[in-house]
């Protein structure tokens, strides 16, 4: 049984149809990220399957359980990271954590949470006094305090400098070998290509792409886009054929070819042009 | 239910936490009572108004008291619930495994020992500082505790009732104390609740704090001072029935409007 099972979705606010039909499985086991641009119905489909709103229609199942109805011991195998919380301040790290251990019958360990979290060394601090990054990695605390089977995390590095996302990076993936389920909504398209088996783009409240990060819209039999400098004027030529097109150059030019670089269309690449055909739509 | 009640206490201490620790909200949810008897007593020293030797500062306790059933119950849960949705604390909770039932007994657990708290630290700086006479019978601790207990009860239903008012966290207090402070002066807190005009006795008779502050003047003034009451009697029925009307009115109104969310999510 796939650990979230999503048909044919429906909800709109007003005239406003902010998921119009969204269809998709994410098994066990994996991390599925959401991506796409904001006010693409993202959080609304996040939201519908962490019990917090109502569909108008479609199906949905989380862990089994449809999530208009779930009860609270459905929501002890959830962990859910909401975007920006700004709740707690006046409590310590150390203290938020361990009172959120108790609502749990087998919560993890407070202090290696904390620790895993990387907020060791901030667990004496009041929360207020937090960063961005570091409050969001509480939030995550506090997320997975619970031990869940599966992890909701809404934008979970906004505010993240490199090292401190390449930390969090590293502790979703230690979940994840644990068996953890993920749905993972993002901004940054690194992040989804680190983390996400598969990825599902979604514009006007559909999904327009689904596939794994590596194949999505064709990704992998793309073209190569391959740039050199001849007489000082920069050239770029896409191609299917880059291996032919570098060997022509060798053959033209005597010794290095100037500032000759070969790329691949980036997932960040792939995703624009996937946003900008459906905006021709 | 052993769920609701376990998770209610782990509530009741985290609320209590937050509570000591928001400057403002330790300001004037509970520090306010004080502060007044202080300020008050103070400048009117042993000044009597005027029958049974009774001081300023004993029949001024007995509104601060009051006060402080409104303080730590309406005014503060009015003011928190709506900063609480717009901070997140609200959606958090929502998504635990945790009957909604122990959000509301943390409140009345956090609003309870605040209060018990509260009136300790007011009964001690009174009788060290200004002379105040405690209860002289167990008939009026009795009373203490009964008003006290349907004070808070229904104050904080109207507390969590009056949450969805301010359409902000931010601005909250701006609408909640004024109406604590109208229903303060209109009420004999810090005046002589029968030298107010009639209308103005009239007003403040439809509200828990009026009842509140005379059933207080009964627990802490002595029989004679009755007379100086509107009725001439300390009309303690009356006081329950208000009471009562309001705690039933206060959980109706609380059970229909009480909102987890912000309007329009």
């Amino acid at each position: 049984m796939p650990a979230i099972e999503v048909r044919d979705l429906h909800k709109a606010y007003g005239d406003v149809e902010a998921v119009a039909g969204v269809s998709f499985d994410v098994e066990q086991g994996e991390c599925l990220a959401l991506l796409g641009p904001n006010g693409a119905g993202k959080t609304t489909t996040t939201e519908i399957l962490e019990g917090y709103r109502k569909s108008d229609s479609g199906y949905a199942r989380v862990l089994g359980v449809d999530p208009g109805r779930g009860d609270q011991d459905w929501k002890a195998r959830l962990g859910i990271v909401l975007q920006s919380d700004r709740d707690l301040g006046d409590l310590t790290v150390s203290e938020a954590v361990h009172h959120f251990a108790g609502y749990f019958d087998n919560p993890r360990d407070p202090d290696e949470v904390i620790h895993a979290v990387g907020l060791a060394e901030k667990a004496g601090a009041r929360n207020s006094k937090l960063s961005g990054g570091q409050r969001r990695r509480l939030d995550v605390a506090l997320g997975i305090i619970g031990s869940p089977e599966l992890l909701f995390l809404d934008e979970p590095t906004t505010g993240f400098d490199p090292a401190a996302r390449r930390e969090f990076w590293k502790l979703i993936e230690e979940l994840k070998a644990q068996g953890t389920t993920v749905l993972l909504t993002t901004h940054y398209l690194d992040e989804a290509e680190h983390l996400a088996d598969r990825v599902a783009v979604i514009a006007r409240g559909k999904i327009v792409a689904f596939d794994t990060p590596a194949q999505i819209g064709n990704r992998s039999e793309g073209t190569a886009i391959v740039s050199w400098i001849e007489n000082g004027i920069e050239h770029k030529e896409s191609t299917t054929t880059p291996t032919a097109l570098v060997n022509e150059l060798t053959a033209r030019f005597v010794g290095e070819v100037p500032r000759l670089a070969i790329h691949r269309p980036t997932l960040e690449d792939t995703y624009l042009s996937l946003l900008a055909k459906e905006n021709e739509l | 239910m052993n769920r609701s009640l376990r998770l209610g206490r782990l509530r009741a201490g985290i609320e209590l936490k937050q509570f000591f620790r928001d400057r403002e909200s330790a300001l004037f949810n509970f520090m306010l009572p004080m502060i007044l008897l202080i300020i008050f007593a103070s400048v009117f020293a042993n000044q009597l108004i005027g029958f049974e030797q009774v001081t300023f500062a004993q029949y001024f306790l007995a509104g601060m008291i009051a006060s402080g059933i409104l303080y730590t119950s309406f005014q503060n849960l009015a003011i928190a619930i709506p900063m609480e949705r717009d901070d997140g604390t609200l959606k958090r909770l929502e998504g635990l495994p945790m009957p909604k039932a122990s959000y509301f007994i943390g409140k009345a657990g956090m609003v309870f020992t605040a209060y018990a708290a509260q009136i300790a630290i007011l009964l001690i700086v009174g009788v060290l500082f200004y002379g105040i006479d405690l209860p002289s019978t167990p008939y009026r601790w009795f009373t203490f505790i009964w008003v006290s207990v349907l004070g808070l009860l229904s104050c904080t239903l109207l507390g969590l009732a009056f949450s969805v008012v301010p359409k902000q966290g931010r601005g909250a207090s701006a609408i909640v104390a004024p109406i604590v402070l109208i229903l303060q002066f209109t009420s004999g807190v810090f005046f002589v609740f029968t030298q107010l005009p009639t209308w103005m006795q009239n007003f403040a008779s439809f509200f828990p704090l009026k009842w509140l502050t005379q059933a207080m003047r009964y627990v802490f003034l002595p029989d004679g001072a009755q007379v100086v009451e509107a009725s001439g009697t300390w009309d303690l029925g009356m006081c329950a029935l208000v009471l009562g009307a309001w705690t039933i009115a206060g959980f109706l109104l609380a059970l229909k409007v009480f909102r987890w969310s912000a309007r329009g999510q």
